[in-house]
């Protein structure tokens, strides 16, 4: 009984799919060719990193030529905020939100400290962006508009499609983070007006340390480093060819599986969070409807986030939280706070994010252990009375 | 991240609850993390006879609350004020470097419930 595991931290990183690392594994054998290379074992890598940068494309709806291969999502922002305001001929504005992911936020900063002024707009209660408070914050120099498909912690959706329409009739860029989306939704740069987007191979069952930047034609970066010519300058360095080759397999299998573990894992989704809300005191965290399928992110009263994961995970179960006491830096997340959660509401909040080889039993599971865990810590807590 | 001694005391925390007949209680918090406790003591000929915690916080603060009163059981209140928080970590086998302050917070409780109690009953005490 002791030994299950239940994985439910899909959000921070998903397992390799066996497709995905026997995609790869060539790679870190015989095939070690460089891409570069103008020999047979140079020109056969570079036809793999070829075909990965097609099946990426044609999963975007974007031409191949639009793809940039990076170390992952956040290298991706890095390269599509910090490359975009180097064009810049002055300091101009850019318009983000309080709720990015910090590979957003850093940046924004360091762009604010060379000159460059940034507005992080507000979210309402359920982490949603106001359209309405984009277009009321361009400025005639906004040169950038970046707003995250997907937050990480609370699963919100944003309005994208409308934010990019905005940010295209003023003329201005637009960057999403989809870091938490691609692989999960269906997300088709034909469809939304977008400039830039980022994507990282780990959310989707590929490796870790790989992603990409979706880049429109036409719009110009200037590169974070110099080097070679890899990625057409914009990114110099020797590819990272199993990396590369496995977020490639990795996508294509996970678009092509979209519509149904869309509609499972949100029945998934939806039974757990029925489940969870009828321990007392417990609330939902981001948007009921309008949030990721796997995503589910509770606050319980009275008690601390951490001593909550570490009772999981005592049971086998894996999840993340929110609290001071588990991020490493002893502040609560930005995300809860931006929400309007009060201090203790936020430490006490747990994200279970569901995945691929997640089942109904695992629901269960979760169900029967969090309900003593959270019994017995409210009996441990001054906050809760009982009588 | 935790050694077993500390999930031990975790899983399994000794003196949990309240002291109906306390003597003094004695609070402790950290505005950094908002990790909270909460001590409360019986004594008797000048000893701490019983003791209960409760604890708002993470693993380091729960497992810290009940090695503490672990530790202090039985003591002499002169005894006890000399229990430093150090004294807890180390007992504990050790804590993660950032969960130190957390750990903090339980002798401090049990410092402010000893010294209430003193101030109290003893006139002639001086903080
Ligand atoms: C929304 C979002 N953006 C960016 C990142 C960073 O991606 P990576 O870990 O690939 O650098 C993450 C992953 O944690 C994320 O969730
Ligand atoms: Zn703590």
């Amino acid at each position: 009984m002791k030994n299950r595991l239940v994985y439910m931290d899909n959000g921070a990183t998903t397992p390799v799919r066996e497709e995905v690392l026997e995609a790869m594994l060539p790679f870190l054998q015989d095939q070690y060719g460089n891409p570069s290379s103008l020999h047979t074992q140079g020109r056969e890598v570079r036809r793999a990193i070829d075909e990965a940068r097609e099946k990426t494309a044609c999963v975007l709806g974007a031409d191949p030529a639009e793809i940039f291969f990076t170390s992952g999502g956040t290298e991706s922002n890095n390269l599509a905020l910090r490359g975009t305001a180097r064009k810049q001929a002055s300091a101009g504005h850019i318009i983000t939100s309080g709720i990015e992911h910090h590979a957003v936020l850093e940046v924004c900063h360091d762009l604010e400290n060379e000159g460059h002024r940034v507005t992080y707009l507000p979210v309402d209660r359920f982490g949603r962006i106001d359209p309405a408070a984009v277009e009321a914050a361009i400025a005639p120099d906004t040169f950038l508009i970046s707003i995250m498909a997907a937050n990480n912690e609370v699963g919100t959706l944003q309005p994208i499609l409308e934010i990019g329409t905005l940010a295209r009739e003023h003329g201005i860029l637009f960057h999403t983070d989809a870091v938490q989306v691609v692989g999960q939704r269906p997300v088709n740069v034909n469809d939304l007006p977008i400039d830039y987007l980022s994507l990282s191979a780990h959310k989707f069952n590929g490796p870790k340390g790989v992603g990409a930047l979706y880049k429109r034609k036409g719009v110009k970066i200037t590169p974070l480093y110099r080097g070679g010519s890899q990625e057409r300058k914009l990114r110099p360095g020797t590819e990272n060819v199993p990396g590369i080759i496995g977020l490639g397999q990795a996508l294509e299998l996970a678009a092509a599986e979209i519509p149904y573990k869309m509609e499972y894992l949100t029945s998934l989704r939806d039974q757990l969070i029925e489940g969870l809300l009828k321990i007392e005191d417990v609330i939902l965290n981001g948007h009921p409807q309008e949030r990721l399928p796997g995503n589910i992110n509770v606050s319980f009263k009275y008690i601390e986030g951490e001593s909550i994961l570490l009772s999981l995970d005592l049971q086998g179960i894996a999840a993340s939280s929110g609290s001071a006491c588990s991020s490493g830096s002893l502040e609560p997340s930005h995300v809860l706070s931006a929400i309007g959660l009060d201090q203790q509401t936020a430490h006490g909040s747990i994200r279970f994010s569901l995945g691929r080889y997640n089942n109904e039993a695992d629901i269960e599971y979760v169900l029967e252990k969090i309900t003593p865990i959270v019994e017995k810590l409210r009996q441990i807590s001054p906050l809760h009375k009982t009588d | 991240m935790y050694n077993e001694k500390v999930v031990d005391h975790f899983s399994n925390p000794c003196n949990v609850g309240e002291l109906t007949d306390a003597d003094s209680i004695g609070e402790s918090g950290s505005f950094k993390c908002g990790d909270t406790m909460k001590i409360f003591i019986k004594v008797e000929d000048g000893r701490i006879e019983n003791i209960k915690f409760q604890t708002y916080g993470c693993g380091a603060a729960i497992a810290s609350s009940s090695m503490l009163t672990e530790m202090v059981k039985g003591k002499t209140l002169d005894e006890a004020m000399h229990i430093t928080n150090q004294n807890v970590a180390d007992e504990l086998g050790g804590l993660p470097p950032l969960k130190l302050h957390c750990s903090n917070l339980a002798a401090d409780a049990l410092h402010n419930a000893i010294a209430d109690y003193r101030r109290r009953l003893e006139p002639d005490y001086t903080d």
